[in-house]
């Protein structure tokens, strides 16, 4: 029985040490026959080397502390007196949002605003008020996800979508419509996981002049955490009492779907 | 609080995630990017990966999703930075005496295709079987073999074209 010829895969496995025993000495024997063979398993040896010299030194870099220990970089840093500042409006917003100006003193307002676009205050207000109801908590439901979809859209004037939350463990309870800063319209999608934690996604028309920012985060009245951030066509805020490294986890999950 | 990771098997795999990002990018700050984006990912999600599986392969998948995810997006809207940006500045020590110099390894590698480029790097730089690169990459074995087989050709032709390339004894 003639053994199978040598071919291509075997001249890289053997360059690479996964050819097996057996194989192994067809393959020398072809080499010792060809030059050709030879001269081209030689190079795939010599650039294995050459990637190795080339890059190892990488290897012996000192691993910088935010990869054991992950920080988003390009977080705003919040100081404590603009999470008062903050907080202090936010508690005005749950009074009416659009009679901020009345419940909270200019100076304040100016202060913030100046630092942190409304929309994460926004958000939060809403998901004080929705996610504590018990018996109304959305006003379309995730059994008629299409119509919610459709008509959150339309309203809208751009294609929304619920994103998929489940292999974080939250289902979609379903999501409303609701008033945005200047006139606009807001839709806000709810999500509950089997504890009874919920959070609600926020988004509105991005009236912005920037495109894309980062994620930025915000501690709210009532202790609502909030990550919000741009992507073109909206501006998006996540919002819930969690602890921030968890939502931080559902927040890139949500930013990965709507930006696809 | 502060150390629990310092002992932990991630950590060990850090180094060649930076080496593989480096060489599969050419540039020092997006593979840096890249690295991070996937750690974050991993550490938040350790408790998805499966006890006794091959965690050098399970973190190296994590960062290859990522990789196309940001390529994909990048080609969607032109107007952001392509994460394929090259950045081809060649360090000058002292070359081989054939085409294949510390020199020219980088332009001849980011001239290559990119899934052509992740099989060669995957398999001459950090030594992963056939099988492990195609299950990061999420191909067979035999499509990992042929990218494999070009991708290496491709450099040979490359490189011996500016340089004669030295005969093997």
């Amino acid at each position: 029985m003639t053994p199978r010829p040598v071919d291509d895969a075997d001249l890289h496995a053997y360059v690479d040490g996964q050819l097996d025993p057996a194989r192994r000495a067809a393959v020398e024997k072809w080499l010792a026959e060809s030059p050709e063979a030879a001269s081209h398993t030689a190079f795939y040896a010599r650039l294995n080397e050459t990637l190795h010299r080339r890059f190892d030194p990488i290897l012996d870099d000192p691993i910088p502390p935010t990869m054991i220990r992950p920080r988003r970089r390009r977080l705003l840093p919040w100081s404590d007196s603009m999470i008062v500042a903050a907080s202090f409006l936010a508690a005005g917003l749950v009074g009416g949002w659009f009679a901020r100006g009345a419940l909270v003193a200019p100076a304040v307002v100016e202060r913030v605003v100046a630092i942190a676009p409304p929309l994460e205050m926004q958000a939060a207000t809403a998901h004080a008020v929705y996610a504590a109801e018990v018996r109304h908590p959305v006003e379309v439901g995730a059994d008629e996800e299409a119509h919610l979809v459709r008509w959150l859209s339309n309203r809208l004037g751009h294609t929304v979508k619920a994103p998929r939350l489940e292999t974080l463990g939250y289902r979609l309870m379903g999501g409303r419509l609701l008033p945005a800063a200047s006139g606009g319209v807001a839709a806000q999608f709810m999500y509950e996981d089997t504890r009874g934690v919920r959070i609600t996604l926020f988004l509105r028309n991005n009236d912005s002049d920037q495109d894309e920012t980062a994620f930025r985060f915000a501690v709210e009245e009532n202790g609502v955490n909030v990550f919000y951030w741009i992507d073109r066509s909206f501006g998006c805020a996540l919002s819930a009492t969690l602890p921030r490294e968890e939502l931080l986890m559902v927040a890139r999950e949500v930013y990965e779907q709507i930006s696809d | 609080m502060a150390d629990d990771r310092q002992d932990h098997p991630i950590i060990a795999q850090i180094p060649h995630l930076r080496r593989y990002a480096r060489a599969l990018l050419g540039d020092a700050v997006l593979a840096e990017d890249l690295v991070q984006d996937c750690l974050e990912r991993a550490w938040s999600r350790f408790h998805l990966w499966r006890e006794g599986s091959n965690l050098r392969t399970w973190l190296f998948t994590i960062m290859h999703n990522l990789h196309a995810n940001a390529a994909r997006n990048a080609a969607r809207r032109p107007q952001t930075v392509s994460i394929d940006a090259y950045g081809l500045s060649a360090p000058t020590r002292a070359a081989q005496e054939d085409g294949l110099t510390l020199a020219s390894i980088d332009a001849a590698l980011a001239a290559l295709p990119e899934e052509q480029r992740q099989v060669v790097l995957l398999i001459g730089l950090e030594e992963m079987s056939y099988r492990d690169a195609a299950s990061v990459l999420g191909v067979p074995v035999g499509t990992v073999m042929s990218r494999l087989h070009r991708g290496r050709e491709r450099l040979r032709h490359a490189l011996a074209g500016g340089a004669t390339l030295r005969r093997v004894k």
